[in-house]
């Protein structure tokens, strides 16, 4: 068979990316234009903004990867690109450019679930993967814990019921005065911090065991700067991050173990944006090790919205000959294994 | 010469395609779906309808705004696809030119006006003037989003006969019978809503004038900040 090359394009929050895959795991070229300094003006991601950029960026990004790749549109099997979740108006940028390139060059098109993309940035890196395997995603815009049973099909076991993990920690960067993006910032002056300071609630949702809710969190950290406050006492930026961070990390750890062991599953995996958090991955790995469970883990570079992981993700939906139509449209909140 | 043609800034998607002064295609649909829907579907089926060759076209006319964001970068990021895939460049043309093209003829003012919220309208104000065998469309007022009684007090103060078109007569049809103190017309269904035909016309001159510009460098023209930015100047400003 010779080989297939994806094109990909990713715009559904603040990165504008592209990327060409080889064969599904095989990056030749990996461009991700970041807005975050546009962002962080306003403490966070703003829709009509991320947009304007994305529709003047597109075009560069898109050569970019090709020139990297040393390929042209010519050498392209098919394009994937993310259409849901995500805002709108910043996915409709990638959609309707890759529309554009695969109408006008007849190459096929592959729409691609964003969560799905994050799921297979684990196939990249460790060649040997293969699914079945518990996944857990999570990022700023999402919290979920998958049963991934085969390429694109997908068990959702749990998910947030209010914030997603990585939107906790910017808030919470947010009320100790580390400002946006607060994942990035809590983890590093955790490192400072004793994670034992302060007990922060570990939040159980009734009668679903998976899944998450990271507000009354947020809201205790909230709560325990406003009592210190009243009393006079001063606040140990650390300790408040580090303990509020463990908190996190121990009910991701403590569902995902046990996900993993009632899946009956020897393999797990972490992905998204909030998965590069070395206080996460340390207790993953130590949980995983202690467990006998094999650990996976996309380096950062693969954690953050990108386009390889998108045209991984493409690449196993074109092999299932998941082909979608000009019409094909952003949808801000697709679920994920419906298309 | 061949242009392709879109304008997706309100609710008509229209496409076109434009070979030399033969209107090959003309394609406009204001229905319940998004253009992210129609817009792509429609290329493909002028083009398959009329057997066009997409190597053949030398560029893409794009309505540039003003009009709805979201419907602007539909548009704007398919030519950008297109001109990126056809190595083609882009030709920018101003929302309310291509409207205003199309009543070429008329010896009125004409007055586009599409609904901007918040009490304004994108408006401009066009005049045709004889040039030789044909007429040239000379700009009063360039592209704008002002509030409706400015634009109304503008139109006037030039004191002339004018006819308006666009989304915004039917929102401010009572506006416009209060305000308007000059002989006025409306443009009836047929020329009132962009057309991507009008944006090839103009499109194909500036082509010629060698106005054009690479895919990649096309933005569109919004004529407003998100509303992040404006409340952000604001607060800045009020300090």
């Amino acid at each position: 068979m010779s080989d297939v090359l994806i094109l990909a394009i990713e715009s559904s929050c603040d990165e504008t990316a592209a990327a060409v895959v080889k064969n599904g795991r095989e990056v030749l070229s990996n461009v991700i234009s970041s807005q975050i300094d546009l962002h962080t003006l306003y403490g966070g991601v703003v829709p009509e903004i991320a947009s304007r950029k994305h529709t003047e960026q597109i075009n560069q990004v898109i050569e970019e990867a090709l020139k990297e790749a040393n390929v042209t549109l010519n050498d392209i099997t098919a394009i994937a690109v993310t259409y849901g979740p995500g805002l709108v108006g910043a996915l409709l940028v990638g959609v309707s450019a890759a529309k554009a390139i695969s109408f006008a060059r007849k190459i096929p098109l592959v729409g691609v679930h964003h969560i799905e993309g994050h799921i297979s940035a684990n196939f990249i890196e460790n060649k040997e993967l293969e699914p079945p395997f518990v996944c857990l995603v999570v990022s700023g815009g999402h919290s979920h814990l998958v049963k991934v049973m085969d390429y694109g099909k997908y068990e959702i076991l749990g998910r947030t019921r209010d914030d997603a993990a990585g939107e906790a920690f910017d808030k919470v960067a947010r009320a100790i005065g580390l400002g946006y993006p607060g994942g990035p910032k809590i983890d590093r002056v955790s490192k400072e911090g004793n994670p034992d300071a302060i007990k922060f609630p570990r939040a159980k949702v009734e009668g679903s065991v998976y899944d998450f809710s990271f507000s009354g969190l947020k809201s205790a950290v909230l709560n325990y700067l406003n009592s210190c406050e009243m009393k006079g006492e001063t606040i140990v930026q650390a300790d408040v991050a580090a303990s509020f961070q463990k908190a996190v990390v121990d009910v991701l750890v403590e569902h995902s173990m046990q996900a993993v062991s009632e899946a009956g599953m020897k393999k797990f995996a972490i992905a998204g944006g909030v998965a590069s958090n070395s206080a996460l991955r340390a207790a993953l790995s130590k949980a995983c090790e202690e467990n006998g469970i094999e650990f996976f883990h996309p380096s950062p570079i693969l954690c953050t919205d990108n386009a390889a992981m998108i045209g991984c993700a493409g690449y196993y939906e074109y092999l299932a000959g998941n082909i979608s139509n000009y019409d094909l449209n952003a949808v801000p909140a697709l679920k994920l294994g419906e298309r | 010469m061949k242009l392709m043609a879109i304008d997706s800034s309100g609710l008509t998607a229209s496409v076109a395609i434009l070979e030399d002064n033969k209107m090959v295609a003309d394609y406009s649909v204001n229905y319940k779906k998004t253009h992210s829907q129609t817009l792509v579907p429609m290329l493909d089926e002028i083009t398959k309808m009329t057997e066009t060759d997409l190597k053949t076209i030398d560029a893409i006319a794009i309505s540039k705004g003003p009009g709805s964001f979201t419907g602007l970068r539909i548009g704007s990021s398919t030519a950008k696809g297109l001109g990126l895939a056809l190595n083609i460049p882009i030709v920018e043309v101003a929302t309310t030119d291509a409207l205003a093209y199309n009543l070429y003829g008329t010896e009125r003012i004409v007055c586009p006006i599409m609904d901007a919220r918040r009490e304004q309208v994108y408006t401009g104000l066009y005049e045709f003037v004889k040039c030789g065998q044909s007429l040239e469309m000379n700009t009063l007022l360039e592209s704008v989003a002002i509030g409706v009684e400015d634009i109304m007090n503008q139109i006037n103060e030039l004191g002339k006969p004018v006819v308006f078109l666009g989304d915004a007569v039917s929102v401010y049809k009572d506006k416009l019978e209060e305000l308007v103190k000059v002989d006025y017309i409306l443009a009836p269904a047929h020329m009132s809503h962009q057309r991507a035909a009008s944006v090839a016309a103009i499109g194909a001159r500036k082509l010629a004038n060698g106005q054009s510009i690479p895919a990649s460098e096309h933005v569109p023209e919004y004529l407003r900040l998100s509303q992040a930015e404006r409340e952000r100047n604001e607060a800045m400003n009020g300090k």
